[in-house]
């Protein structure tokens, strides 16, 4: 069944026990999107230091997709640099318009491929992506 | 009224949705189309296609018959008085915000006020608050009561002699209410102000007649009662359209024309300038002898009686809440499985055929007194059936498995 697909064990993980949920208690760069077709909203908070990703942290509602989306993301791009983490912002999409793409730093990512078959779910698995690219770039 | 006859008649309900018979639960948003209104479209395309009011050809009287018989049916469709009161727009937002442009600026001064409600579409809200902004008046909201009703002793203490305004949902798109706009217009009255109806919700289900309701204007779109998209309509009162301006200048809406003025044509021509929406018109027409040839009180009866089998179905469901009143005579249920987002609800659902919307359905503020980031919407219309409400229900037993 396709739904199995989207919504395999691993994005149920990251909607139900979120990680990096929450938010900094400073003036951490906050990056505040929402979709304004559907509702979801998301607070993505940045630490940049030295052109790297050192923490990130969001608030936010929204259904189980973009909310395991912004879990991963938040994983996946702590520690990058902001040219890797566009990069992995970038190989993202590719995943979502259905190409294949390998995520050798964060696999747990790709468990979101089954989203591209849902054409009207893909914005809500890029919002949190959106925020961290809008973030880098303010920040540059 | 046999629903299951209707089903026949709308060939886009017979197919198979990611391999499941489609359920079609989203009519508040559009409605399926019967095949007498797309046989009305080809018709028109294949034997009366022509510009109107111009042509000498016989191709030409046959649109412009074909185009003004619509006006007709929808004079007499909605009750109007004459046919000139009968204004052909792009739907129920274009025939808002007509209101808004043409005759708010007229009559609004800094300090007066428009009165509308939270349930508001965003199209019966955000014209009017754009127009407060313009003219300096206030927007002021009756308050909803706790299940989503309107109490008229808070739109008495809300509209005053200083409200030249009052613009309401006949029924909510979110709430399932029905508002008591005739009431409403006779408060509006007293204190001289116009009364606008919303009637996007209300005219494909239900009779209406805006002379009963004595309202100054009423606003409805034609895809959501079986006829095209891109077709609406603007009734308004004849001696209140002619105090107001066009809003489109160009062909069709002139009757003279100089090289520094010009002169409109007569009612409801002056606010159709461009080539106006014939094959839409058409459409809607055929739309109406449609309907009324079931009828629209057996239309209502037979969604009220759907709507109080899904109520009781849906409150069946642990975990569900149903927003607004608990009992509604319109086929509109809004909900919320707990711990669970609308759009996942959906996407399950469609994944077993069943169509139903989820997200804040143009309804941002009311939304949030609702206090839900976003709502799953299940909306009937005359070709649904119990088997379709029996089907939504074991659909969302299923999500709640799946995501249990």
């Amino acid at each position: 069944m396709q739904l199995d697909d989207l919504y395999r064990r691993v994005i149920m993980d990251h909607y139900k026990n979120p990680r990096n949920r929450g938010k900094f208690d400073d003036d951490s760069l906050t990056v505040d999107l929402n979709n304004p077709t559907c509702g979801d909203r998301i607070s993505l908070q940045l630490k940049l230091e030295d052109g790297v990703v050192k923490d990130a942290r969001f608030t936010g509602e929204g259904c189980s997709i973009s909310m395991s989306s912004a879990s991963m993301m938040t994983e996946a791009v702590k520690g990058r640099t902001y040219a890797e983490a566009m990069d992995l912002a970038s190989r993202f999409s590719s995943l979502m318009q259905g190409e294949a793409v390998d995520f050798d730093e964060y696999e747990e990512l790709e468990a979101l491929s089954g989203v591209n078959k849902f054409p009207a779910r893909i914005k809500c698995a890029t919002l949190a992506w959106n925020a961290l690219k809008k973030g880098i770039h303010e920040e540059e | 009224m046999n629903a299951e006859l209707i089903r026949e008649q709308f060939p886009i309900l017979h197919q198979e949705i990611n391999g499941h018979p489609l359920v079609y639960l989203d009519s508040a948003a559009t409605s399926q189309k019967p095949r007498a209104v797309l046989d009305a479209l080809k018709h028109y395309y294949e034997w009366e296609n022509s510009n109107v009011h111009r042509g000498v050809h016989t191709l030409g009287s046959r649109a412009t018959d074909a185009y003004e018989g619509a006006r007709e049916k929808v004079a007499r469709f909605i009750g109007a008085a004459r046919t000139q009161e009968i204004i052909f727009t792009r739907g129920t937002t274009t025939s808002l915000n007509m209101v808004a442009s043409a005759y708010g600026p007229a009559v609004l001064q800094e300090g007066d006020e428009i009165v509308i409600t939270p349930m508001e579409h965003h199209s019966n809200l955000i014209p009017w608050q754009q127009l407060a902004i313009r003219t300096g008046a206030t927007l002021k909201y009756i308050p909803l009561q706790p299940d989503g009703n309107i109490a008229l002793e808070d739109a008495e203490k809300t509209i005053t002699d200083r409200t030249k305004i009052v613009s309401i949902a006949h029924v909510s798109n979110v709430l399932g209410v029905v508002n008591p706009v005739k009431e409403l217009a006779e408060i509006a009255h007293r204190h001289g102000a116009v009364m606008v109806i919303d009637g996007a919700q209300s005219t494909p289900h239900m009779k209406v007649n805006v002379q009963e309701l004595d309202c100054d204007f009423y606003a409805f779109s034609g895809h959501k009662m079986c006829a095209p998209t891109g077709i609406g309509v603007l009734y308004g009162k004849k001696h209140l359209l002619e105090s107001m301006e066009p809003i489109e200048f160009g062909g069709e809406m002139i009757d003279d024309v100089g090289l520094y003025e010009s002169t409109w044509k007569e009612l409801p021509w002056k606010f159709e300038g461009g080539t106006p929406i014939i094959a839409g018109a058409i459409g809607l027409g055929a739309a109406i002898d449609f309907l009324q040839e079931i009828g629209m009180d057996a239309i209502h009866q037979h969604e009220t009686k759907l709507a109080k089998y899904a109520t009781a179905k849906l409150s069946e469901i642990e975990g569900l809440t149903l927003y607004g009143p608990r009992e509604r005579e319109v086929g509109l249920l809004t909900f919320n499985l707990q711990d669970i987002h609308p759009h996942d609800v959906a996407t399950v659902l469609d994944a077993s055929g069943v169509a139903i919307r989820a997200g804040h359905h143009c309804c941002q503020p009311l939304m949030r007194w609702l206090e839900a980031s976003a709502t799953a919407r299940a909306s009937l219309y005359l070709y649904n059936t119990e088997q379709d409400i029996d089907r939504l229900a074991e659909a969302l037993v299923q999500t709640k498995e799946y995501f249990g």
